[in-house]
């Protein structure tokens, strides 16, 4: 479909948004790739929403451990779903703002005039990452394939020994500080005065929210089933890693995995190793009206900033947020609703402090006064990552998904979502109806 | 290599193009002209005999390569035209023989000749082929060969069955001439039917340099020929094809059995011998009955493709996107059809349970033909990636066309037509798969009746190639148009009828499954019902297809006939005696048959719910008549009454959907044989010994009296 630059300037609108459930890596979704589940959610998407293959012009995913085999998802996802060979794709990755780079990108595309409808979302199988042999066997490896005759392929492995056998999972680390996100969490706990209960009171709302979220069918409507081949007789149909069961006091109980002695993360107040696709049609304004479709809410405007992965990993999201704010000519107290991914309950408390901190406003931002005060009333309403898990490429496109529907549902005027993200960086959207 | 220049040769005019490089290579390509195929007529085949003369005399040609100038086609075959006019055994003998002649003549012209295959290498085209010295294939999937001569009920003509098997062994070549396989490229290469394997793109090329490379010397060719293995097993091999050839054909059809014989004989002598048996065997066959109607059956599937049942010049509509409801047997082989085609299917159950059944015998479809190699894994994911199962209406918006395979329940049927008319553009075409309710029962409260229609695929619908489409006197003749398209583009032979209680099919079939309910009634055995009807012709006997359908759904479409037709389609009380019994047929494990995992036997506890389990011998003969002609009298009545539009119609459709004896012609062939009058008095006798429903109908009548056949 060709765009008309006519659009060009208007406002971005969000006309659905579909995701799979997320599940427990190495769970439901084991002999899945993260193409079969974006492919899943992108079919889904398309068909829920009626579009015409034809009016799609653009689809961009995120994926933040790309598969050797198929490092463009998003293209597979064009081919595999069956739109117009024709509709180009590509893959980004911001970390677990993938997904949000990917909306922001389409969103972009639509400011422009360069498109008209788009499809934006993200991907993660964590039950499938490349697992990775040593340099040593790697290069043996290659050298065998190029070595005529069996003699010389044998004697590339003469180098190789017992230890480079053990292949080489890559952890979820900085790569330039070598601390894990765990590890940075944690440091992030100790350093702003986080403390264990205030963490795990996150985690128990967020699992008491999305059990709510769940049961009065609010975030089922947002999911797509997936049949699992090659038998298709195991139908996933909700998230798997919600706890209904859980209390402020199992939460309580459970030993700090990061630093045993005098930590405070857990498993129960971090966001789990996830497997699952989401994604959101996007629309010119223009357009979405011409093909009388009632948008759920529009694109107003976002930010990404980035801070020192040397010093506190994951507060990207409380300088994005004043920046997205501004150029939305906004307020935190404008903000109907917000949602903001849960990496770490240590990371949502250490964000929401430094908003609300003078001295983080004059120190980071150059502001007399702090951002705002986080109405806890308004975030995460249906739950958020710690609950529902946290696909990495895929989680930008639920929250934009459940702000989107939320908003409409309760009549809002303007949400705010926000993510943190590897190196440092937080990424933030303003939407608004 | 680089191409040489060439120049033209001989005036371009006719079939054949002759051009002749520096290389001294000339390139013989054959285009037949205003035709999309190639074919071996009688112009071609004089025009080749004086191409042969100048080859023959010592001249500039150093080699030649034979190719084709059609895009996707080497040589379909012979000319089926010059076939039909044989008028005696003796005439097809002569052909035969000078076929052979000319090819003989082609396999000894002093150089060497290379045939560049690309598209369909099929019956004499082969045969040509396989007088060349030389054979490059293109490795476009495309390209096929094979001896599908069997299929019209005669065999090679033209050497193949000698030349074959002394290429590529005798089993690797009574696989192609028993049974009209065909191989594609590689498999050919495995066998040596090929030389060579090339991308379509260096074909000329590839061909061009192994001419040069037998002309020179440097290239020499490996014969093939009947391994030495194979002579030892000579006795095995034969009995074992014989074997295969009376389990697939019951001895119905001669022609394999000739081939055989062919084969056999003509292995074990020199060729010039082996001509000889060859050109004896299809001489006879080429006016036998079987050939005979085989072929009336190939210019009917043919001649339906042009006149389709819907005005000329109606548009049919694209089916970008399939809708389809249910996803059971009929439901999910539909949806494996179309994603086999191409086309996008949103399959619709109301759950996921029943929804995973159907993706998955989707995949199973598709596995299976994976493990025989017709399918890559790629395939195989391709086609699953185009069915998006759904427990809603949504994403049927933007379906053209929907086919509902819910349960057969009038109700049923009118809820999901209204439903999906709101969930679709009014440009959708609504059509039910449904085997016995009339088709305006169905849409009685339609809101766009002209879009509506019957599409009644038989199961397996993946194997079965007949679609019948059922027209309301509403509906819309591009919405007829777009599922006769619809239903060719998956494959099949599709007839339009017109609508009414069981259409064509379903309702010739009713009395002849009443009728053998009767037999039981009256004490005939459930297996000698069952193997008089095999022995006639059917691929399997009424009391194992009724096991195969369902006992109750039997059940069900003969209450629909005999609401619709009264008396004359009563079901016998037993077909409801049985049901009550708890007997359901397969599905159950429960029928007519035993289906405890072992060999299936009748199930002698069935005789109970039939009266008593004594039973008699019934003559073959009276089982046969009784059944047969129920089945004929009730096609002259859907003719008689426009149902169908054409006995052709009504022999396609007996034959492809029904499983009538392709060797009889079908229903009106068979009656054109044995003659209206006597037809007309077989039933008049089985209607004073059983009753009114032998009653013949009108149209027989008449023609029994005018001394009319169907056909012309």
């Amino acid at each position: 479909m060709t765009a008309s630059t006519s659009a060009a300037g208007g406002r971005v609108a969000i006309a659905a948004g579909c995701r799979t459930p997320f599940a427990k890596a190495g769970t439901v979704y084991r002999d899945l790739t993260a193409v079969d589940l974006a492919t899943a959610c992108v079919r889904e998407l398309v068909e829920r929403a009626e579009v015409d293959a034809a009016w799609v012009d653009t689809v961009v995913m995120g994926q933040v451990i790309p598969s050797v085999k198929a490092p463009n998802l998003a293209r597979e996802v064009v081919l595999r779903v069956g739109l117009p060979p024709a509709v180009p794709a590509h893959t980004v990755n911001r970390a677990c703002a993938s997904a949000n780079e990917a909306i922001a990108e389409v969103a972009s595309e639509i400011r422009a005039g360069h498109a008209q409808v788009g499809i934006a979302g993200g991907a993660e199988s964590l039950s499938d990452v490349p697992i990775l042999h040593s340099r040593t066997m790697a290069r043996a490896l290659v050298e065998s394939s190029r070595a005529r005759g069996m003699g010389g392929r044998v004697r590339a492995f003469a180098r190789v020994r017992p230890r480079d056998l053990v292949p080489d999972t890559p952890a979820i680390a900085e790569p330039s500080t070598g601390l894990t996100m765990g590890q940075s969490a944690e440091k992030m706990a100790k350093e702003n005065g986080i403390t264990r209960e205030e963490q795990d009171a996150i985690a128990y709302a967020s699992h008491r929210d999305a059990a709510a979220a769940t049961d009065d069918g609010r975030l089922p409507a947002e999911m797509c089933a997936v049949l699992v081949p090659p038998r298709y007789d195991d139908a996933v149909t909700g998230d798997n890693l919600l706890r209904r069961d859980t209390s402020i006091e199992a939460l309580a109980a459970l030993p700090p995995v990061f630093d045993r002695r005098f930590g405070t993360v857990t498993a129960g107040n971090s966001s789990p190793l996830t497997d699952g696709a989401a994604a959101v049609l996007l629309m010119s304004e223009e357009r979405a009206r011409d093909l009388g479709y009632a948008p759920l809410a529009f694109i107003r405007e976002w930010a990404v900033a980035a801070v020192d992965p040397g010093g506190q990993l994951l507060m990207g999201p409380a300088l994005a947020i004043p920046k997205a704010l501004e150029r939305a000519g906004l307020t935190l107290a404008d903000m109907d609703l917000i949602e903001m991914h849960e990496a770490f309950a240590a990371q949502v408390a250490s964000n929401i402090q430094a908003l609300e901190s003078a001295a983080w406003a004059k120190e980071k931002l150059g502001r007399p006064a702090p951002v705002g005060k986080v109405d806890r009333s308004r975030l995460n309403v249906c739950g958020g990552s710690i609950a529902l898990g946290h696909p990495f490429g895929a989680t930008g496109a639920r929250l934009t998904t459940t702000l989107a529907n939320e908003l409409k549902r309760r009549n809002g005027r303007y949400g705010l979502l926000s993510v943190c993200a590897q190196g440092g960086m937080g990424f933030a959207m303003v939407l608004e109806r | 290599m680089v191409i040489p220049e060439t120049v033209p040769y001989a005036p371009l005019r006719g079939p054949l193009v002759r051009e002749i490089g520096q290389d001294g290579v000339l390139v013989l390509t054959i285009d037949v002209p205003g035709e999309k195929v190639n074919t071996l007529g009688k112009a071609m085949m004089a025009e080749f005999d004086a191409l042969l003369a100048e080859l023959e005399a010592p001249g500039s040609v150093r080699a030649m390569v034979v190719r084709s100038g059609k895009p996707d086609n080497f040589i379909a075959g012979a000319d089926i035209k010059d076939f039909v006019a044989i008028r005696s055994a003796m005439e097809g003998e002569a052909l035969s023989r000078a076929g052979q002649a000319l090819l003989d003549r082609l396999e000894a012209v002093p150089v060497p000749v290379v045939a560049a295959i690309h598209g369909s290498c099929m019956g004499g085209g082969l045969e040509m082929a396989l007088a060349c010295r030389y054979r490059v294939a293109s490795d476009d999937p495309k390209t096929v060969l094979g001896l599908p001569e069997v299929m019209l009920g005669i065999i090679p003509g033209a050497g193949g069955t000698q030349r074959l098997p002394r290429l590529v062994g005798l089993r690797a070549g009574l696989d192609m001439i028993l049974t009209g396989r065909t191989v594609k490229a590689p498999r050919a290469l495995k066998s040596g039917l090929v030389d060579d394997v090339v991308p379509a793109p260096a074909l000329l090329n590839a061909a061009r340099s192994a001419a040069l490379g037998l002309a020179d010397g440097s290239l020499k060719k490996e014969r093939g020929g009947i391994p030495a293995s194979e002579w030892l097993l000579r006795p095995v091999i034969f009995r074992k094809a014989r074997q295969s050839v009376m389990e697939k054909t019951g001895g119905h059809y001669p022609a394999p059995l000739r081939a055989l014989d062919a084969v056999q004989r003509g292995t074990a002598l020199p060729l010039p011998e082996g001509l000889k048996i060859e050109a004896r065997h299809f001489g006879e066959l080429s006016v036998s009955d079987v050939s005979r109607a085989l072929v009336s059956v190939f210019f009917a599937t043919q001649d339906i493709k042009k006149d389709a049942g819907y005005p000329q010049g109606t548009q049919a509509r694209e089916v970008r996107k399939l809708g389809v409801l249910g996803a059971g047997l009929m439901g999910a082989g539909i949806a494996t059809a179309a994603a086999d085609a191409g086309v996008p299917v949103r399959i619709k159950d109301g759950s996921h349970e029943a929804l995973g059944r159907g993706l998955r015998h989707a995949r199973e479809v598709y596995d299976e033909r994976r493990k025989r190699k017709s399918l890559t894994g790629r395939d195989v994911a391709k086609r699953m990636d185009r069915l998006s199962p759904t427990l809603d209406y949504s994403g049927f918006r933007r379906t053209d066309l929907v086919i509902e395979a819910v349960f057969e329940d009038l109700d049923v049927k009118r809820k999901v037509l209204a439903e999906t008319e709101a969930a679709t553009e009014d440009s959708c075409v609504f059509a039910s798969n449904t085997s016995s309710l009339p088709i305006g029962e169905i849409g009685r409260d339609a809101r766009r009746p002209s879009r509506l229609l019957g599409m009644h695929f038989f199961s397996p619908v993946e194997k079965m190639p007949l679609l019948e489409v059922v027209v309301t006197p509403l509906t819309d003749a591009w919405a007829t148009a777009t599922a006769v398209a619809f239903g060719r583009r998956l494959g099949k032979h599709v007839i339009v009828v017109r609508d009414g209680p069981g259409f064509y099919t379903t309702r010739t079939l009713s009395p002849y499954v009443n009728e053998a309910m009767r037999l039981l009634e009256e004490g005939a055995g459930v297996e000698a019902v069952d193997r008089a009807m095999a022995d006639f012709g059917f691929p399997v006997g009424p009391v194992v297809l009724l096991d195969e359908v369902g006992i109750d759904v039997g059940a069900k479409i003969a209450h629909v006939l005999h609401r619709g037709f009264g008396d004359r389609m009563r079901p016998p009380a037993s077909m409801a005696s049985v049901l009550e019994d708890g007997r359901l047929g397969r599905k159950n494990k429960k029928g007519f048959y035993t289906y405890d995992g072992g060999k299936k036997r009748v199930d002698d506890s069935v005789y109970a719910a039939l009266g008593s389990a004594t039973r008699r011998p019934f003559e073959p003969r009276e089982i046969q008549d009784r059944l047969v002609f129920a089945f004929l009298n009730e096609a002259v009545l859907c003719l008689q009454e426009g149902i169908l539009r054409s006995p052709r119609d009504g022999d396609v459709g007996a034959i492809f959907g029904l499983g009538f004896p392709a060797f009889l012609g079908g229903p009106f062939r068979y009656v054109d044989r044995l003659g209206a009058r006597f037809a007309a008095e077989v039933l008049e006798g089985l209607r004073a010994r059983h009753g009114d429903r032998f009653k013949p109908a009108r149209l027989l009548v008449e023609m029994a009296r005018d001394g009319k056949s169907f056909h012309a």
